[in-house]
């Protein structure tokens, strides 16, 4: 139906024409799904992404349903560019299922962060049926704080250690890094406010800072 | 070659010995053999950790200064692989397989006998710094399940009686 | 060694080296293969070294002992095969090594004791015997009798000749065309073109001109699977020469060989089998005289599952933690150093060389449609014969498992096969019959065939897929709930922990698994753990996440039942899951032996010497040990 829309006008400019719930959207030639979404003020929930940063797409919850043709599919919004013709359901039932799963594991995981409990409950998620481990944590692991350090500060003063769910934000050795500038960009980045009570194990001791990136 | 047929003729100990002097066994001609690129640093850990058998705060600082990468960066490295250890490990190592074919056949078991029998949890070296104790996810053997390996040797239909006795040997 | 200068001086040296052969002279080959290595075949090999060396052979041609790769009859170990007597010896030992010489070396005959004999019948020669018979070994042509640490024994078996010809007589676009028609895919997992994949980053590279990059991925992760260990020990030329083919046509001068730290032997044969090739002139620069420069590097897997990801080799390649990282742009288009790279199984490569000797044709005619040439499994678990074989596509489940593989050993049933690995699934014995579903073949196929076709899409269909090569054989003794709760496990522990439904989500379906384990749950979160499964299916970010609920989805579809036993009943029918079993001993056995009272961790076996033993049950911790240790099988699960 798109398709021949646009055959019979074809657009005069650059953008992508696509649609994000049957609303008839327009991109810039780099732009993802989720940053026309938000141009055309449509909401897209999303914990990890970050202006100022590289899309990691970690998070998951941006998830969308893209259909083209027969191709239908459950991609991070983030990180999709669309193209012309495309679909784009932001409230799927499979798109559904994926966010309240996560809303609900994270409840889980940062028991403690107001935001994520108000999030989850935007989504009818308001408890969880998993093992909760440690209830005073906030930090879920978006990178957001790693990635503001690395791209925007150009220091790397923390980062994560080990892997899989053992996976910790953490600098070398567990000690305070004379790397960090105590600029607090990864406070302000943190999407629960969890690296406000850990900045201390960051940042080390003032005197002694160097400000390179390479200094141990 | 030479290293080839001194294995098929089973001389380990030599093997071992050729091995180790064609292996730099310090730290500045491990780094002599890379170049200066954050590209190496994989394969400088790995050396490192086969030399020493762990990455000391020292080692990995220099390793850092040497390929150019932030120590985070290292960090990140060293603890997301499992082949590497920034504590010392055991003179021998004990590998439990626990791939899918171990399983079925009780490779959990073998595993659990070993923690009892050396006292220490997988991951963990013996007070005595004797051995280490792990367990990997199948090391191609699977005909032979369930397989354990004792340093560089494979013992295939493994037993916890049989491996009491490779302990003891050891 | 000297340097090969240009084609016809390959001919001339494969001419030499071939006419230099004795044909009388006896060859012992020694399978030095993972299998039978674990079996103590080393301790063969010397013993034959060591007869020949102290010249104890009174023969007229004193035999070349050669270690060889694997033989494939792993379950048969350690396999000792004798030309041109065309003799095939199974479960020798070093002490039957002597009469191997004086028998078969010295006077010619055959040790009886030692062929293969199954259901009364004697076999002589391995391809008389049924496991080897139904195969069609076209990669495996020569592991097992080539001696991998000599480039001279892999030229004669017509290694580098396929090189030679694409490089006198093809061009890179010629190349290119061959694989695509051949219809080959890729053997990691996927299954994906191998064919399209090359030609669009032969296209990006052309677009935007710079160094091109070609890898083989030997990080052979999926327990179970030790197909592409065998090709690295066992033919290492045959993946150098396929990615050089490869790298020819996509206009590459750099290659990674990535292979996983566990294999320590792999390692060891490639960077001999890089070295005898490039002081042969078949590596390096201005190869075989072509004006083609093409180098080779090995790198070690660090040890994570998850470097089997593309994207996550190319992290690792460039030294960073192997986090993968969303596709597109996919590895074609950006991928080492930002740069169009192909990156293909270790099997896939193997298969290059091949088809470039014998054409597309050729290839095409092996297998089904959309599925062609042939595949390597590791056939293991409860059957028989276990061990590595090759196979057309397309080979019904049944003749693989009970035609090739000798059925289940024991008085117990085939119940499930597992492929795939952690990414794959379980497929119940049954579904060889019922599933019948070829849409993809053509009629005459449906007639002949009512089993499950083991390729590509019909695997997928059942939910499951073909995956690496692991197929491991499941009999009544194995409770699906413990191996889904296996394989999350595993995964749990390789996941990278990047993506939140991963992370969290592998952790928290392995929660439900557990509980069910202990005999918990209701039957809703049979449903819950469906669709947390997937929501781990579409939200992970890379194909680890994306496949891992696959074991735990295959078992609840098929296996039902079996969940519901645990939940409802509280009985693991198998007999596995710890909190629904309990060792007892059976008085009419029990020979009062005691060993089990001895080995007993907890000390809670009691009784009195030839007496009848008994298990407190309070105390049991149920670990098996008793189980293990009891000469006369008197404990027994209830």
């Amino acid at each position: 139906m798109n398709a021949k829309k646009e055959s019979k006008k074809p657009p005069k400019d650059n953008l992508v024409h696509f649609s994000i719930d049957g609303r008839r959207v327009q991109a810039q030639p780099d732009w993802t799904i989720l940053e026309t979404a938000r141009a055309h003020r449509l909401h897209i929930p999303t914990l990890c992404f970050h202006p100022a940063i590289h899309p990691w797409g970690s998070c998951r919850l941006c998830v969308v349903e893209t259909r083209l043709n027969d191709k239908v599919e459950v991609t991070a919004s983030c990180l999709t560019k669309p193209v012309a013709g495309l679909e784009v359901l932001t409230h799927s039932s499979r798109v559904m299922n994926v966010r309240r799963w996560v809303l609900e594991m994270l409840l889980a995981e940062c028991p403690a962060s107001r935001e994520i409990k108000e999030l989850a409950a935007q989504y009818g998620v308001t408890s969880t049926r998993f093992a909760i481990l440690d209830p005073e944590e906030e930090c879920l692991k978006c990178g957001r704080c790693v990635a503001v350090c690395h791209e925007v500060v150009g220091v790397q003063a923390l980062t994560f250690g080990s892997r899989g769910v053992a996976k910790k934000l953490e600098t070398p050795y567990r000690v305070p890094n004379n790397a960090c500038i105590g600029c607090g960009c990864c406070v302000s980045v943190c999407p629960t406010g969890a690296l406000q009570a850990r900045l201390d194990t960051v940042r080390g001791d003032l005197s002694r800072r160097t400000g390179h990136g390479f200094a141990h | 070659m030479a290293l080839s047929l001194l294995l098929i003729y089973g001389e380990k100990s030599k093997m071992r010995e050729i091995l180790m002097k064609t292996r730099p066994q310090d730290l500045d001609s491990i780094l002599e053999n890379y170049p200066r690129r954050p590209q190496h640093l994989i394969g400088v850990l790995q050396d490192v950790q086969a030399a020493f058998n762990y990455i000391s705060p020292e080692h990995l600082a220099r390793i850092c200064d040497h390929v150019g990468v932030p120590v985070t960066q290292a960090w990140s490295v060293a603890t997301f692989y499992k082949s590497f250890s920034l504590e010392p490990r055991g003179e021998h190592s004990i590998k439990v397989c626990l791939g899918t074919t171990c399983h079925l056949k009780g490779g959990e078991r073998l595993a659990e006998a070993c923690e009892r029998d050396l006292g220490i949890e997988r991951g963990q070296t013996t007070a005595d710094q004797r051995f280490s104790l792990d367990t990997v996810k199948c090391v191609g053997a699977c005909a032979e399940a369930p397989v354990v390996m004792v340093d560089e040797d494979y013992l295939g239909r493994a037993s916890i009686s049989s491996l009491k006795k490779e302990f003891k040997r050891r | 060694m000297k340097k090969i200068k240009n084609t016809a001086g390959l001919q001339t040296l494969r001419q030499t080296l071939l006419e230099a052969q004795d044909p009388e002279m006896p060859v012992v080959r020694v399978c030095l293969g993972p299998g039978c290595l674990a079996l103590g075949a080393e301790k063969v090999a010397r013993a034959f070294k060591s007869a020949v060396r102290n010249k104890k052979i009174k023969a007229r041609v004193q035999p070349l002992i050669k270690g060889t790769g694997c033989h494939g009859f792993c379950s048969q170990g350690t396999l000792v095969s004798l030309s041109p007597a065309n003799l095939f010896y199974v479960r020798v030992k070093p002490e039957d090594v002597a009469e191997i010489v004086a028998t078969s070396l010295e006077q010619g005959r055959t040790v009886e004791r030692l062929l293969y004999s199954d259901n009364g019948a004697r076999y002589r020669s391995a391809a008389e015997i049924p496991f080897y018979r139904a195969q069609q070994k076209i990669i495996l042509k020569n592991v097992g009798i080539i001696d991998p640490l000599d480039i001279n024994d892999a030229l004669m078996a017509g290694g580098y000749q396929s090189l030679a010809k694409v490089l006198t007589e093809m061009s890179p676009e010629e190349v290119l065309k061959t694989v695509e028609v051949s219809g080959l895919r890729g053997r990691g997992g996927g299954g994906f073109p191998t064919g399209y994949k090359w030609r669009r980053a032969a296209d990006n590279a052309r677009e935007n001109p710079g160094p091109v990059y070609v890898i083989a991925n030997g990080e052979e992760g999926d327990p179970g699977a030790f197909m592409d260990r065998s090709i690295m020990e066992g033919d290492p030329h045959k993946v150098i020469e396929g990615m050089i083919i490869g790298a020819y046509a996509l206009g590459a001068n750099q290659g990674y060989l990535f292979v996983r730290h566990e294999y320590p032997l792999a390692i060891h044969h490639f960077s001999i089998a890089l070295r005898q090739a490039r002081n042969r002139g078949l590596l390096g620069k201005n190869i075989l005289g072509s004006g083609f420069d093409f180098d080779l590097q090995i790198n070690r897997g660090a040890g994570a599952y998850v470097c089997g990801e593309e994207t996550a080799i190319i992290a690792s390649l460039e030294g960073r933690a192997g986090e993968p990282r969303t596709r597109p742009p996919y590895p074609a288009q950006e991928g080492l150093w930002g740069r169009p790279t192909v990156i293909n199984n270790v099997e896939t490569w193997a298969n290059v060389p091949h088809i470039m000797e014998k054409g597309a044709d050729w290839y095409t005619g092996l297998g089904v449609p959309h599925s062609t040439g042939t595949k390597i499994f590791s056939l293991v678990g409860k059957v028989k014969n276990t061990g590595l074989v090759e196979v057309p596509m397309g080979i019904s489940l049944g003749a693989l498992v009970e035609g090739i593989g000798g059925g289940v050993p024991g008085q117990t049933h085939f119940k499930a096969v597992q492929t795939g690995g952690p990414s794959g699934g379980i497929i119940p014995y049954e579904l060889k019959e019922i599933f019948t579903d070829y849409h993809y073949h053509p009629e005459e196929f449906i007639a002949a065939k009512k089993e499950i076709s083991v390729d590509f899409d019909s695997m997928a269909q059942t939910g499951s897929i073909m995956g690496g090569g692991g197929m491991i054989v499941m009999d009544d003794h194995d409770c699906v709930v413990d191996v889904a709760r296996y394989f999350l496990r595993f995964l749990e522990e390789e996941s990278c922990g990047k993506c939140l439904p991963c992370r969290l989500g592998l952790k928290g379906m392995l929660e439900f698994l557990n509980r069910f384990a202990r005999g918990q749950g209701s039957p809703e979160d049979i449903d819950a753990l469906e669709s947390l499964g997937q929501a781990l299916v579409d939200g992970s970010l890379c194909g680890l996440g994306r496949a891992a609920p696959n074991p735990v989805l295959t078992s609840i579809r098929f296996f039902r039942d079996e969940y519901l036993a645990h939940i409802v009943d509280h009985k693991c029918p198998a007999g596995v899951c710890r909190d629904l079993i309990s060792y007892q001993i059976d008085p009419e056995t029990c020979n009062g032996c005691g060993l089990c009272a001895q080995e007993c961790p907890e000390a809670c076996i009691t009784g009195k010497k030839k007496k009848l033993f008994t298990i407190g049950q309070e105390a049991c911790i149920r670990c098996g040990v008793c189980q293990d240790v009891c000469p006369v099988q008197a404990v027994q699960v209830a």
